[in-house]
């Protein structure tokens, strides 16, 4: 089930990317819509890291190439915030809150010119959005897990970017902040934004995300929630080992969702 | 000996000033760029490339007969750049990981080197004099024209990382962002190692090989240790190598046939362990008298907790107890009990009366607090770890004393509230 759409945001072509000859993403082929919520899911190594990498270019993939906004990636970096996974950083490093989010006003144009009054404004605003303001000055190191996954989002948001691309914003995150994020997602998608996320846990998937991309190697699925997320679409995904996985997929068709209650 | 003193600190002898001039900029140099390869883990590179050097430097000489400075050091640098090129090369095309990589460019190449410092001295060539003073430094020689090479370069070491304060913090903390804004990470890369480099080939000349890496770890580690600040950690690093360099110079002058580069390297290793032991950023004395306030906060915690058991019976909460009676309850020594007594008496948590010690109704709220986080920890071991009853107690007895209120609050939340612990004891909330 792969469905195309007219003017993508993000457009792959035969997308290969390996690693020691080994391929961590296997010829990926698809185009996803402007000014949707969308997850990527597969599991463990199955290329979802290395899918946005591949996009954003940090990665060079092997064979095919990509298109955002219709464009190469150097064209319209401007335009997208990425952020990386958590733990792909030292958070002992000497820094502290307020001036990482500061980093999302950084521009390889103006490296070396002083941070505006202006930057700092948004970067406060940015901090405020994701409740992180009594933190400003705390070191990195000394926040939790959620508290430092909020300062990574706060600096994707200082960017003002129209693609967000975020992998894995909910791994080792309490179930506050992820509650406190994903609505934060939500009211970006409201403003026109497109956010792509990867993700891992399947239980939120219907109450997260308007369009899957399902993953494992290569390419399985991608279109609009209640179509991909299907029990063959998911025993592909996930090997047919998963039985407790199409149960739920079932009990949660079955029961009609949403099957949690709204956060408000 | 007052007389040296002046004469060496208001820079009358004019050589003795040279040398100090040039110990500063390149320790100040060394400890700046240091303290980027040491947020780069990259730490014992610098140690692998002091090494490297040594073989371009002999090779220099060889070639051009000379012992000038400017030649030297453009050995240095090219053989330092190999050696660092050699080093990332086989971390790339080889399985050997990183330790091995390094350890073999410095053996290698240092092996080389000390063949070809042999082959020089045998030569007879009569400049050859003095060339071994690279593997120990030779800073107390170093003459105006040296030092004012090493000033210009160490000069411009300093002022390129000064400018390049806010990228390298960006593209040292977190590489993958700065590639995704559009930054050109490999190019500060090659900026870091190249300015690493330079810096090492210079202080290769005031220290020699075997201790320049000291020069670039020490300061780093030794500023870490009392900021949380990047900015802060660079003036503090400076701070401390001028600091070195300014005594170590002093000391070679006023005694005599003391080395100068041992003698900085011995201070800022000094520096750096005085810091790891009694630094404001986790040193090692302020870990240990963080747990001693947490013993002493555990032993209060624990008084008030036996006080408040031996009242739950009889919902009698401020009845006066002897000390036999709180050590039949839990045994704590007589002698720490006194002092555990004395401290919550000046919080005001206990009073003495003449039949005893008995909770004050702050103490009493608090002794509650202890229990609560207990039973909650317990409730918790139990539902959610399935621990059986019996196993829940001690891991509890450790977490009522580190539980915080908002971790607190969740469990109550997460639990819903619940009214008895596995041993059906009756869980205290607060009132409201």
């Amino acid at each position: 089930m792969i469905q195309q759409v007219p003017d993508p945001i993000i457009e792959l072509h035969n997308l290969t990317v390996t690693y020691d000859r080994k391929p961590a993403l296997w010829n990926a082929d698809y185009t996803l819509p402007q000014n949707q919520l969308i997850g990527v899911l597969g599991p463990n190594g199955s290329g979802k890291s290395t899918m946005l990498k591949a996009i954003m270019g940090l990665v060079k993939p092997s064979s095919g190439d990509t298109k955002l906004f219709g464009k190469e990636v150097d064209e319209v970096r401007h335009r997208i915030a990425y952020v990386p996974q958590r733990g792909s950083v030292d958070w002992d490093f000497p820094i502290n809150v307020f001036e990482t989010v500061l980093m999302g006003r950084y521009k390889p144009e103006s490296l070396f010119r002083r941070v505006k009054k202006e930057d700092k404004n948004i970067a406060m605003e940015a901090l405020e959005k994701v409740q992180m303001t009594p933190f400003l000055k705390r070191q990195i190191s000394q926040l939790s897990g959620g508290q430092q996954q909020r300062v990574f989002i706060a600096r994707a948001l200082a960017q003002q970017a129209d693609l967000y691309l975020l992998d894995e914003p909910f791994a080792g995150v309490d179930a506050a902040t992820e509650s406190a994020i994903v609505g934060l997602l939500k009211e970006m998608k409201e403003e026109g934004k497109t956010i792509v996320v990867v993700h891992h846990d399947l239980q939120t998937v219907f109450k997260y995300f308007d369009w899957l991309v399902m993953l494992n190697t290569r390419l399985i699925a991608s279109g609009p929630t209640e179509k991909v997320f299907q029990p063959d679409i998911l025993t592909d995904t996930y090997g047919g080992k998963l039985n407790i996985l199409s149960q739920i997929v079932d009990l949660i068709q079955k029961e009609g969702y949403p099957v949690q209650e709204k956060n408000t | 000996m007052e007389g040296i003193f002046w004469d060496f600190f208001l820079l009358r002898d004019a050589n003795a000033a040279w040398v100090l001039l040039g110990m500063i900029c390149i320790c100040v140099a060394s400890a700046l760029i240091g303290c980027f390869t040491f947020l780069k883990k990259q730490s014992l590179a610098g140690d692998a490339i002091a090494h490297a050097i040594l073989p371009g430097v002999c090779l220099a000489f060889m070639w051009f007969e000379t012992k000038s400075p400017i030649v030297l050091l453009g050995g240095a640098v090219i053989s330092g750049w190999l050696g660092m090129v050699g080093i990332n090369q086989i971390q790339r095309y080889t399985r050997l990981k990183s330790d091995a990589a390094l350890a073999l460019i410095l053996s290698v190449f240092y092996g080389l080197g000390i063949l070809l410092l042999t082959v020089i001295q045998r030569s007879g060539n009569a400049a050859q004099s003095g060339l071994d003073k690279f593997l120990f430094g030779k800073a107390a020689s170093m003459v105006k024209d040296d030092v004012l090479i090493f000033l210009g370069f160490s000069f411009l070491i300093i002022v390129v990382v000064l400018l390049s304060y806010k990228p390298l913090k960006l593209v040292i903390f977190d590489p993958d962002f700065a590639k995704a804004i559009g930054v050109n990470v490999k190019a500060w890369d090659f900026l870091v190692s190249f300015l690493t480099v330079i810096a090492i080939a210079l202080g290769v000349q005031a220290v020699g090989v075997v201790l320049m890496s000291a020069l670039l770890i020490a300061p780093a580690t030794a500023a870490r240790y009392w900021t949380r600040k990047l900015s802060v950690m660079l003036v503090l690093a400076a701070l401390f190598a001028a600091l070195a360099g300014i005594i170590g110079a002093y000391i070679s002058y006023t005694i005599p046939r003391m080395p100068t580069g041992p003698w900085v390297v011995a201070i800022l290793s000094f520096l750096a362990i005085f810091s790891v032991l009694i630094g404001m950023e986790n040193g090692y004395i302020r870990r240990l008298s963080k747990n001693y306030s947490h013993g002493r906060k555990m032993l209060e915690e624990n008084i008030l907790k036996c006080m408040y058991h031996l009242g739950e019976p009889n919902e009698n909460f401020f009845q006066p107890y002897s000390f036999t009676q709180l050590q039949e309850r839990r045994y704590i020594e007589t002698s720490r009990l006194e002092v555990g007594i004395r401290r919550l008496g000046r919080k005001g948590w206990v009073k003495r009366t003449a039949d005893g010690v008995q909770l004050t109704a702050e103490g009493l709220e608090e002794g509650k607090r202890v229990v609560r986080i207990h039973r909650l920890w317990e409730v918790y071991l139990s539902t959610y770890m399935q621990l059986p009853a019996d196993h829940v107690h001690d891991n509890a007895e450790a977490m009522e004393h580190v539980i915080t209120p908002e971790i607190e609050r969740e469990l109550e939340h997460q639990l819903a509230y619940p009214t008895k612990d596995p041993h059906a004891s009756p869980i205290p909330y607060r009132k409201d």
